[in-house]
């Protein structure tokens, strides 16, 4: 661009205000960046939900058990692939702020259902045969610093008199999709033995068959003292986020009045500069610039400028957020900063730029030299 | 000598346009701070009205919550008869409780909610003594009846007086609506606890907890002492307010820590806006400034007059913030408990001192965003300056 000098010299004219107006964008930014990740980890669990599962709870209320026996009767259901029964553990790591999911799994086929959570065949071999067997996901391990091997005690007042348990670390898991869950923790159904399952998970051959296999499974316990809420694990996931209150709204409106006092100041910001350059507008139309040229040169310098914001806030955002996430300690899922999230960030401070930019500038393209010239 | 105020209001509405910038960046910003606090303090508020000073709550020891503890009937026998609790008219003020979730659907969106369901004993009005019936009856011991909190009867489906619900195996007729000043038992359902164990496939000798109205709230310990040394029994012994506002911890934190981060950093974002704003002002005022100068008002004076109107301006912003959220006070939201897994309703609390915090953070702002422009404008040289003219 062969105007590009012009453009930079008039951006350096007042360092203090170019410094500023590029900080107002990066914070800005930084913001939005910061609240689509925390926006997103709520939301994970239904995206990354499998669209070939259905999770199968008590239809009186998801704390309530039912015979671990239904598992065979689901299992013969056409359609349906392979079925796994969870319990809630609900132990108490050290204190009780140390908080993570812990679940009593059936060893034969979590790992033909959760797929996507990898453990590596000699850790898993061992896990089976060890009752006191468990598997912790990569961020958990990480988050406590546990290695295979380690002695983990839990103290837990839900399967029988309150006592701490002791258990093995056999494995540790890994999710093969990215941002998902690795932070629960797995124990052998061999140790409790208690005859009742909290909820099942199922695989279906097909996504395709997933309304009717859950009227099937609904329908088939209908009347029985145990009767049973079958939903897709996207649904059910969904459920749980959404009584954790609007977080989505919340989130919503803090980003709106951010970006509304954004386009606020630097529109402000971009006003000012051009009115104090008036004169020198005009001396360029006068000397044969046109309109459109003028338009477009106000447009560029805030271009520039909520780009340069941007670029810097997004960096900031790359640095800053995993150690955010790493001192939440546990409280939120993990925080995740996706490709796609820091390019809406980028357009959104474009779009924002133009629109600063574009009412000072229309005002330039429509300055009549002869009056602009006379106030010099 | 100072530059009167008057000064500082003048010149304030002679540049008006970018002290609104300002002024907006930091009700934005203290807005937000405000919101956010006062959502904790609702979520925390409510579950800290729920339990009194006067009550105490025992549950198997080294239960952390209500849904993982287990008391049993012989239990419940020995803790009636326990020094230190009250008694009514028909004999000690004790009930054994059963703690339950069921799926009921919002009103506003339709979906389950995981609403908290408790088996009470039948004297627990005189237990929790501030809590009354303001619709319809208590329910009769022995018959399938519930009562539904104030806020359970607004935000869920069907649980209106004279509707039958279905829980567990049974239906039940909802007979009245209890005030429980505002507590998470606004949110409960409470029916008889010998039934409504059964309905779900439970022993009718078995409960979660087990709270006793205390003779005065000194005699917790001398309660404590006889349970914890019986070898009977195997109980925690807590204040019933303790209990409850540990209950209110891990939200409240996720609330605290996710809304000061926000609030930190928007208000650097406000603290550029403010500095932008009286940078401009400080070089369109060179003149100005110089003259003043030059007619005896020494540099103090100045950077004072000008940290004077940016606090001018960051208390309005602070002061607009502050009335703008003024309107979600007592507003009424629904969020999980994260500790028990049920769904409760809560209100935002925004208190006095809140708003009073909400404005030190607005001027603590303005002083950032004022003191280096002042002092810029104090140290232009008087002479350089009025040549401009």
């Amino acid at each position: 661009m062969k105007y590009s000098r012009l453009i930079f010299a008039n951006l350096f004219r007042k360092k203090a205000r170019l410094i500023l107006t590029i900080g107002s964008f990066a914070v800005a930014l930084f913001l939005f960046t910061f609240l689509a990740v925390v926006k997103g980890a709520f939301s994970r669990g239904t995206e990354l939900a499998g669209a070939d599962r259905l999770v199968v709870i008590n239809r009186v209320g998801l704390i309530n058990s039912m015979p671990v026996s239904y598992g065979d009767k689901i299992r013969s259901i056409p359609g349906v692939k392979v079925v796994t029964h969870n319990n809630w553990f609900g132990g108490v790591y050290q204190d009780e702020k140390n908080f993570f999911p812990q679940f009593v799994i059936d060893p034969d086929n979590q790992r033909q259902v959760m797929a996507e959570m990898k453990v590596p065949d000699d850790q898993w071999k061992n896990f089976v045969s060890d009752r006191q067997g468990a598997i912790a996901g990569r961020n958990l391990a990480k988050r406590f610093g546990w290695k295979v091997g380690d002695r983990i005690p839990l103290k837990n007042a839900l399967y029988g008199p309150t006592r701490t348990w002791e258990f093995n670390l056999d494995g540790i898991f890994t999710n093969d999709k990215e941002g998902g869950d690795e932070s629960q923790f797995w124990l052998q159904w061999s140790y409790f033995m208690k005859g009742q399952a909290g909820w099942w998970v199922l695989k279906l051959d097909s996504p395709d068959d997933a309304v009717r296999v859950a009227k099937t499974i609904d329908d088939g316990f209908a009347n029985s003292s145990y009767e049973t809420k079958t939903e897709t694990e996207s649904a059910f996931q969904a459920g749980f986020a959404k009584q954790l209150g609007n977080i989505q709204l919340l989130i919503m409106t803090i980003g709106s009045v951010v970006f509304f006092t954004l386009l606020l100041v630097t529109g402000n910001t971009m006003a000012i500069s051009i009115r104090e350059r008036t004169s020198e507008l005009a001396v360029l139309k006068a000397i044969g610039f046109t309109d459109r040229f003028v338009l477009f040169f106000v447009l560029g310098e805030s271009l520039v400028i909520a780009l340069i914001g941007g670029l810097i806030g997004l960096g900031l955002a790359i640095i800053a957020i995993p150690v955010v996430g790493a001192n939440l300690n546990g409280l939120l899922p993990p925080l995740l900063l996706s490709a796609a999230t820091l390019s809406v960030g980028l357009v959104f401070a474009v779009l924002v730029g133009a629109a600063s930019g574009l009412l000072p500038g229309l005002g330039a393209m429509r300055l009549r030299v002869v009056d602009a010239l006379r106030r010099v | 000598m100072a530059i009167p105020v008057v000064y500082n209001l003048r010149s304030v509405k002679a540049r008006w346009t970018s002290a609104i910038v300002a002024v907006l960046g930091i009700a934005g910003t203290v807005g937000v701070f405000v919101a956010m606090l006062s959502l904790a303090r609702g979520f925390r508020a409510t579950l800290v009205s729920s339990g009194s000073e006067d009550n105490a709550m025992i549950m198997r020891a080294g239960a952390t919550s209500e849904m993982t503890g287990g008391v049993g009937i012989d239990t419940v026998k020995i803790v009636q008869d326990a020094p230190g609790i009250a008694r009514g008219a028909e004999g000690p003020l004790v009930t054994a409780e059963v703690v339950m979730v069921a799926p009921i659907p919002l009103i506003s969106t339709g979906t389950d909610a995981n609403v908290q369901l408790r088996g009470v004993s039948k004297n627990v009005l005189e237990i929790r003594n501030k809590f009354k019936i303001i619709r319809g009856r208590m329910f009769q011991p022995g018959l399938a009846e519930v009562v539904v909190g104030k806020n359970a009867n607004i935000e869920y489906s069907g649980l209106t007086v004279g509707n039958t619900i279905s829980l567990g195996s049974v239906r039940w007729n909802v007979v009245g609506v209890f005030d429980a000043g505002g507590s998470a038992f606004d949110s409960e359902i409470w029916g008889d606890a010998h039934l409504l164990g059964p309905a779900y496939n439970r022993p009718d000798t078995f409960f979660q907890s087990v709270t006793a109205h205390l003779t005065s709230p000194n005699s917790l310990q001398q309660l404590r002492d006889s349970l914890t040394t019986d070898p009977r029994l195997n109980v925690d012994v807590s204040r019933e307010i303790d209990y409850y506002s540990k209950q209110s911890t891990r939200l409240t934190k996720l609330i605290t820590v996710l809304g000061g981060l926000v609030a930190g950093i928007m208000a650097i974002g406000a603290v550029f806006g403010a500095l932008n704003t009286m940078y401009s002002a400080v070089s369109e005022r060179g003149r100005e400034i110089a003259t003043m100068r030059a007619l005896g008002f020494g540099g103090p004076a100045v950077v004072f007059s000008f940290v004077i109107e940016a606090l001018l301006i960051s208390f309005v912003g602070g002061l607009i913030g502050c009335i703008a959220v003024l309107p979600l006070n007592g507003l009424t939201t629904g969020a999980m408990n994260l500790q028990t897994f049920s769904h409760m309703a809560f209100a935002f609390k925004i208190t006095t001192e809140l708003l009073i915090k909400g404005i030190i953070f607005a001027l603590f702002m303005g002083v950032l965003g004022g003191l280096f422009p002042a002092i810029r404008a104090a140290s232009l040289p008087i002479s350089t300056a009025l040549r401009e003219l």
